[in-house]
């Protein structure tokens, strides 16, 4: 896949939909393209995080680590974003993802989404969007599990 | 060494001096008469005087016809020309041979010097001021003192005989040759006073200047860390304005002496003219005598001039020499006989360790203080203190590195306040900290504890050569031991030569824990030349043996091997058309562009026009995606084919591109678009340039290249082959004999892992390690790590297998960890046998057998650790 077809791959991304074609060019440009084994570990829970992940390929699976093993939370597929927690919040890596099936993806540097960000409000307040998704989804989780235990 | 230049002179050259003494004389007399023929053959051949009562004169019992006479005359005249510049070439090249015999003398006096001086005199002298003043500034003098002696005789000889002999022509002449010459010699140095001292300046400015530069290149760090480069910069122009200045001043005075000179000599012949015509008119001279004297005076001025120049030189290089002498003397040297090559003794077997009433005192107060201490020379001894306590100090002291003031110190029965450093040096071993390291391979450094003297002659020190090396050697004072000898001493490592001591260097990297780094060095290092058969056989078949547990593992395709008639989409474009590694700049991805042999090869495949394209594509890209973003920003160095300075320079040639299409650009144009494809590498950049139709045009110029490079470029690439061993390549490249592809997930460590495993398994770590000991330190060792500079150094120290080793917070930089296995690796190697170690955190002292605590500079506590535990708690 040749930079054109990159771009137009993440120009599917709302992040990255709206900002100029320059910017998307450079930042695939400036990507690594990285394919996982099937088994191999992406981001590892606990790691530091400097990079997130652009599924462009394959199943991914997300787990987290509890005191009696790995537990599965999720599964993330093709244009999915892995790791972009880790970037923002400067926190270590939440949940570990590994490769299900042979995995392709975009690695995209710290510095590179953090400067993407700052320039593009609209890609900002994709990436809110994102989260606050993610947090609405967690919260309906936890209180499923909470009443869970409860009755 | 003499105080004075002349001393200094005399008292080494005399002899050579004396020699010439006899040329000059002759050449005096030769002189003479070359001046007075010329009055005869006018007087007497051309204007007749002798054939005025007879047709034929005599000549050494011939007798001759007027023409013959002039002829034999002249003959006459010509050989003496020839004898007097025989002799002036022989009086010259004497005086270089012995003006640089004592130059040569001079610059080893001066070095051995620094070699005998206390290690305190180096913290007040400047490197770069020492290097000066033995390389340049005392260069003037060995021009000097060919002429010291011999310039004044022969100018003075000279110049006395033109006056003699004009005033015994006529003494009216004689007084205005004399008068001028006068004027000459009185004024002009007069004038000249001042131009001494502004030598004087320059010099002194000159050499500061080598000062403050080396002083740039040793703080550059704390240059940038306090961005005061400017301030720097001020500095230096400054000293070059001051420079500037002061060469200012001395052309301007130079040239009016100059021109003063030439003056005084040209006005002189306009009175000989006159005064001397009107004596020939009244009949008082005859012409022939007019002719001499003027062509006699010609030769007055010029020695004349030279001989003042010679008394202004004298001044100039006796102030230097007192300049130079005086920054190396010191009443503290060493004495040479400390130093000269010595038998070891023999040590007295049991002995101890024994310290009374030990005491350093130095310009800041007393560091150690009647420090008294006994241990056996088969314990491990630490010292314990903090900074200033005096336990580096001590440590200084036992390692007799510096001397004590007071009080005494024996090792084994040997006194080690008087022991030469022949025998200190070679029962001690010392490790300071930082330690320095040679810019040489890792292998001389820690050898070179082995090279106090030439234990075998080198095979090749016969014959002539080597016989007039040794005799001037002799002749200057220098050394006359053999550099080229072999200094090693094997059975003092305890080894029986070269292949035994390699296995020692390697057991010992252990003791260190520096083993592995080595051998990571020598798995990215290339092997050396000499390497042997052996050693490319070897690569090759862990080559292969890469390539099927590759296969094995199912990553094969994790390496992208080279394959002569395949694209390695994961190697760039420069590696793709060389198909082979660059020896030296010649084909270095930077030069390629410009290179007239590829471009001859771009050429005849057509392919400089593809290229052209194609870099033309990869300089809009970079234009477009880089141009945004400001300036220093760090994706330049990370991603960018070009470089911020340059990218307006490239937007220019896109826009000219626009106006004028490709095919018009200028050849350096041309080149600059060319030369951004090189770096393109297809798997990495994905800019879709390169497809299968570029990649067969690549192949077919690859081919081209090989085939028809010029027999001159052999050795500047080294091509691949997948039977062959590549010298140019690392070991590393050699197993992988590919590109490890970009773009799969921990496929860079999981292969460089496999690799390291396999080399283990094929039993190829020894020939790795060795390699690596090839790896050359850089200046000051600076190419290694600080931990690992310092484990070298501890390498050669033991090494040496000395009787005392003494180290000085040798290992305080490791990490606590690497540090307690390098004090475990140490005393392990060296039980049974003394260590004292200065040692900078007190919990490894548990490992030792004696413990001293010092504070203050005095020794306070003394004992076992358990002991010294129980006491304090």
């Amino acid at each position: 896949m040749s930079l054109e077809q990159e771009v137009e791959l993440i120009r599917q991304f709302p992040i990255f939909a709206k900002i100029q074609p320059a910017m998307q060019k450079l930042l695939c440009f400036s990507s690594e393209r990285l394919t996982f084994a099937p088994g191999q570990v992406i981001v590892k829970a606990g790691d530091i995080g400097d990079a997130a992940f652009i599924v462009i390929e394959g199943e991914v699976e997300i787990s987290v680590p509890t005191p009696s093993g790995p537990i599965v939370v999720n599964t993330a597929g093709r244009n999915a974003i892995i790791g972009e927690i880790a970037i923002f919040g400067d926190v270590p890596r939440t949940a570990t993802a590994t490769a299900k099936s042979a995995v392709e993806t975009l690695k995209i540097s710290k510095e590179l989404f953090t400067k993407i960000i700052r320039e593009n409000p609209d890609a900002a307040l994709e990436l809110i969007r994102i989260l606050a998704a993610r947090l609405a989804n967690t919260t309906a989780q936890l209180s499923r599990t909470v009443s869970g235990t409860k009755s | 060494m003499d105080r004075s230049l002349f001393g200094f002179i005399i008292r080494y050259s005399k002899r050579d001096q004396l020699m010439i003494v006899p040329l000059v004389v002759l050449s005096m007399v030769v002189y003479y008469a070359s001046l007075d023929l010329p009055k005869t053959i006018i007087n007497e051949a051309i204007q007749g005087a002798r054939f005025k009562d007879a047709d034929t004169a005599s000549f050494f019992g011939l007798q001759l016809g007027r023409i013959e006479y002039l002829l034999a005359l002249s003959m006459v005249f010509l050989a003496l020309i020839v004898l007097n510049g025989w002799l002036k070439f022989r009086i010259n090249t004497m005086k270089g041979w012995m003006g640089e015999r004592m130059l040569r003398r001079l610059r080893y006096a001066l070095y051995d010097y620094i070699l005998r001086f206390p290690l305190a005199k180096f913290r007040r002298v400047k490197a770069a001021e020492m290097a000066t003043m033995i390389k340049d500034e005392v260069e003037p003098l060995g021009g000097f003192i060919g002429e010291a002696l011999i310039t004044p005789l022969f100018l003075g000889g000279q110049a006395l005989t033109a006056m003699f002999f004009i005033l015994y022509q006529h003494w009216v002449l004689g007084l205005i040759a004399l008068a001028v010459v006068g004027i000459q010699a009185v004024v002009i140095p007069k004038l000249r006073k001042r131009l001494l001292v502004l030598g004087r300046e320059r010099q002194l400015t000159a050499r500061a200047l080598a000062g403050r530069i080396a002083e740039t290149v040793d703080g550059a760090a704390e240059i940038h860390a306090n961005a005061t480069s400017n301030y720097e910069r001020a500095e230096i122009s400054a000293r070059l304005g001051k420079i500037f200045r002061i060469r200012f001043e001395f052309y301007q005075r130079k040239f009016l002496i100059k021109f003063l000179n030439n003056f005084l000599s040209q006005v002189t012949p306009f009175l000989f003219y006159t005064v001397g015509g009107y004596l020939v008119i009244m009949g008082r001279l005859d012409i022939g005598a007019l002719v001499a004297v003027i062509a006699a005076y010609k030769d007055l001025p010029t020695p004349v001039k030279e001989l003042i120049d010679w008394d202004q030189q004298r001044l100039d290089v006796e102030v230097k020499y007192q300049q130079v002498v005086e920054q190396f003397a010191d009443e503290q040297v060493a004495p040479p006989e400390f130093q000269a090559p010595a038998d070891m003794p023999q040590l007295a077997r049991g002995g101890k360790l024994r310290a009374s009433n030990l005491s350093l005192a130095d310009e800041s107060g007393t560091r150690v203080d009647n420090v008294s201490f006994e241990a056996g020379i088969d314990q491990h001894v630490a010292v314990v203190g903090r900074p200033g306590s005096g336990a580096s100090e001590l440590t200084q002291l036992i390692a007799r590195l510096v001397p004590p003031t007071g009080g005494s110190l024996e090792l084994a029965g040997i006194d080690l306040k008087r022991a030469p450093e022949s025998v200190t040096g070679r029962c001690i071993g010392y490790v300071g900290s930082p330690a320095y390291l040679f810019p040489a391979r890792v292998r001389d450094n820690v050898l070179y504890g082995l090279k106090h003297r030439p234990v075998r002659a080198a095979p090749s020190a016969e014959g002539e050569r080597a016989a007039f090396d040794v005799r001037e050697a002799e002749r200057t004072g220098n050394s006359t031991l053999d550099i080229s000898a072999e200094w090693i001493d094997y059975e003092a490592a305890g080894c029986s030569g070269p292949e035994d001591i390699e296995k020692r260097i390697v057991e010992l990297l252990q003791v260190v824990d520096l083993e592995e780094t080595i051998f990571e060095l020598g798995l990215r290092s290339r092997a050396q030349k000499h390497a042997g058969k052996d050693v490319a056989e070897q690569l090759l078949a862990a080559r292969e043996s890469m390539r099927q547990r590759l296969e094995k593992l199912g990553i094969k395709d994790w390496v992208e091997h080279w394959h002569p008639s395949h694209y390695n989409r994961n190697a760039t474009l420069a590696e793709n058309l060389l198909f082979g590694t660059p020896v030296g700049r010649t084909f270095d991805v930077d030069n390629l562009a410009a290179n007239s042999y590829m471009r001859r090869v771009l050429r005849e495949t057509a392919l400089d026009e593809l290229l052209l394209r194609t870099g033309h594509k990869v300089a809009e890209t970079m234009v477009e995606l880089f141009s945004g973003l400001p300036p220093g920003h760090e994706f330049f160095g990370q991603y960018s084919f070009i470089n911020q300075d340059d990218l307006p320079q490239f937007e220019a040639i896109l826009k000219r591109a626009g106006e004028v299409g490709l095919k018009q650009l200028s050849e350096a144009e041309r080149n600059s678009l060319v030369g951004l494809t090189f770096p393109l590498s297809a798997a990495r950049h994905r800019l879709g340039l390169i497809d299968e139709n570029f990649e067969a045009r690549v192949l077919e110029a690859r081919r081209h290249f090989a085939e028809t490079l010029p027999e001159e470029l052999h050795g500047a690439v080294e091509f691949f082959d997948p039977a062959g061993y590549n010298s140019a390549a690392t070991l590393q490249d050699n197993i992988l004999f590919g590109k490890i592809v970009t773009g799969q997930a921990g496929a860079v460590e999981r292969i460089t892992q496999l690799v390291r495993e396999l080399a283990d398994e094929l039993g190829l770590r020894t020939m790795v390690v060795r390699n690596g000991l090839d790896f050359q330190v850089g200046v000051g060792g600076a190419r290694l790590t600080q931990p690992d500079r310092q484990k070298v150094a501890i390498v050669r120290a033991l090494l040496k297998r000395p009787v005392l080793l003494v180290l000085e917070q040798a290992a305080a930089v490791l990490d606590a960890a690497s540090q307690a296995r390098v004090v475990d690796g140490v005393l392990k190697e060296r039980k049974g046998q003394a260590v004292v170690w200065a040692l900078s955190r007190e919990e490894f002292a548990q490992r030792f057998h004696v413990v001293l605590v010092m504070e203050r500079g005095r020794l306070v506590e003394k004992g076992a650790f358990a002991e010294l535990k129980r006491k304090t708690g």
